[in-house]
């Protein structure tokens, strides 16, 4: 029982010093065209952005809250690619990670992955 | 009220319906429009949205009202028209008794008492607290109750996927979806596409506007003239009133 636990504990130890050792395991390439500050900290929004976007979901959808800090329109506007225009697709922000840790967000089957939001002026009579 | 106050608040009304948006800083108005919410408020119940449409202006044969909901929110993209998603649609009336014909565009009526939102299992089919009735496509699962409950043939189902929305619309296969009364500029202090491609065609058939504010055009309106809900029968209030059928 020893032996195996102490072969497991090897075999850990050899999988962290690969994974570690760069070129070993594939990483997503996310490629940031606008460097900058994000809304949040970036060990926050890299585990918690699907929190921050489904609260303002909700929000929106329901209040008319239409504040811009985590609005995916946003996120998108800063994080589009500026080969393809989009988040998605070859080297997209959104697609290149969710590829590489397998999730599949259905947020494309509706949403517009491509900035272009315009701003609507003009009053009402 | 003192005189002073009263010149004060005169100055207001006409610097307000002068200056339009008069921003300091973004966000921060010098003088704040009842219409326009800051975007980070939620909508309230103060607030009714409303149309009022004149049938007696509204044109037969134009469909500029619905060139412009397809082109807002990207609908119509496909060519099958039997199946395309219709917020709007165009009727031409005609009382065979005397002849007499009209025209009117027929959508949503946004419901102070929504069928829709009854019958609707998951909760996805809703009324915002300004009137507005939605569908929150997060929830919805397509199973067209609600397409069934209107009876203004007001939803759509959307049979094919969509890669060409609007940002500021998102709308894909799979969910019933039907006029939001341009919700997304509404809320931005814009007026529906609608309303605004009518007046620019020189109609002015379709009049936007707060219900619940006794000052606004539309609310003035509906307290002088005789207007119509449609099937009021069913008691359902509605957003939407015509005038002269």
């Amino acid at each position: 029982m020893k032996a195996i636990a102490i072969a497991v504990l090897w075999g850990l130890t050899f999988a962290v010093a690969y994974a570690a050792e760069p070129g070993r395991t594939p990483l997503p390439a996310i490629e940031i065209a606008k460097p900058g500050q994000c809304v949040e900290p970036k060990d926050v929004i890299r585990r918690d952005h699907m929190k921050f976007l489904r609260h303002q979901r909700d929000l929106t959808m329901h209040e008319g809250i239409r504040t811009k800090k985590h609005s995916l329109n946003e996120c998108i506007s800063c994080h589009a690619s500026p080969k393809t225009g989009s988040v998605i697709g070859e080297g997209g922000f959104c697609q290149s990670c969710h590829d590489y840790a397998a999730v599949k967000p259905d947020c494309w089957d509706c949403h517009q992955p491509k900035p272009g939001q315009k701003s609507v002026a003009g009053a009402r009579p | 009220m003192s005189e002073r106050n009263d010149d004060r608040r005169k100055f207001l009304a006409a610097a307000a319906a002068g200056a339009g948006f008069v921003a300091i800083a973004p966000g921060i108005r010098l003088v704040e429009i009842a219409a326009a919410k800051p975007d980070s408020e939620p909508v309230t119940a103060k607030v009714r949205w409303g149309m009022l449409i004149d049938t007696t202006r509204c044109q037969s044969g134009c469909t500029e009202c619905i060139s412009a909901c397809n082109k807002e929110n990207h609908l119509g993209e496909t060519t099958r028209p039997r199946t395309d998603a219709q917020w709007i649609r165009k009727i031409d009336l005609k009382e065979l008794k005397t002849g007499r014909v009209l025209s009117l565009p027929m959508m949503c009526q946004h419901c102070a008492n929504p069928p829709c939102v009854d019958v609707c299992p998951t909760g996805a089919s809703f009324k915002r607290a300004d009137g507005i009735v939605l569908v929150d496509r997060h929830i919805c699962i397509g199973c067209r109750y609600c397409m069934m409950a209107c009876p203004y043939k007001a939803r759509s189902f959307v049979h094919e996927p969509h890669t060409d929305q609007n940002p500021e619309v998102p709308r894909g296969q799979g969910c019933v979806e039907g006029c939001t009364l341009c919700v997304h500029r509404v809320d931005r202090g814009g007026t529906p596409a609608c309303v605004e491609a009518c007046a620019a065609a020189g109609h002015n058939a379709m009049l936007f506007g707060d219900l619940n504010d006794p000052e606004s055009a539309i609310a003035k309106r509906v307290r002088e003239v005789k207007t119509t809900q449609v099937r009021a029968d069913l008691k359902l209030d509605l957003g939407v009133r015509y005038e002269g059928i």
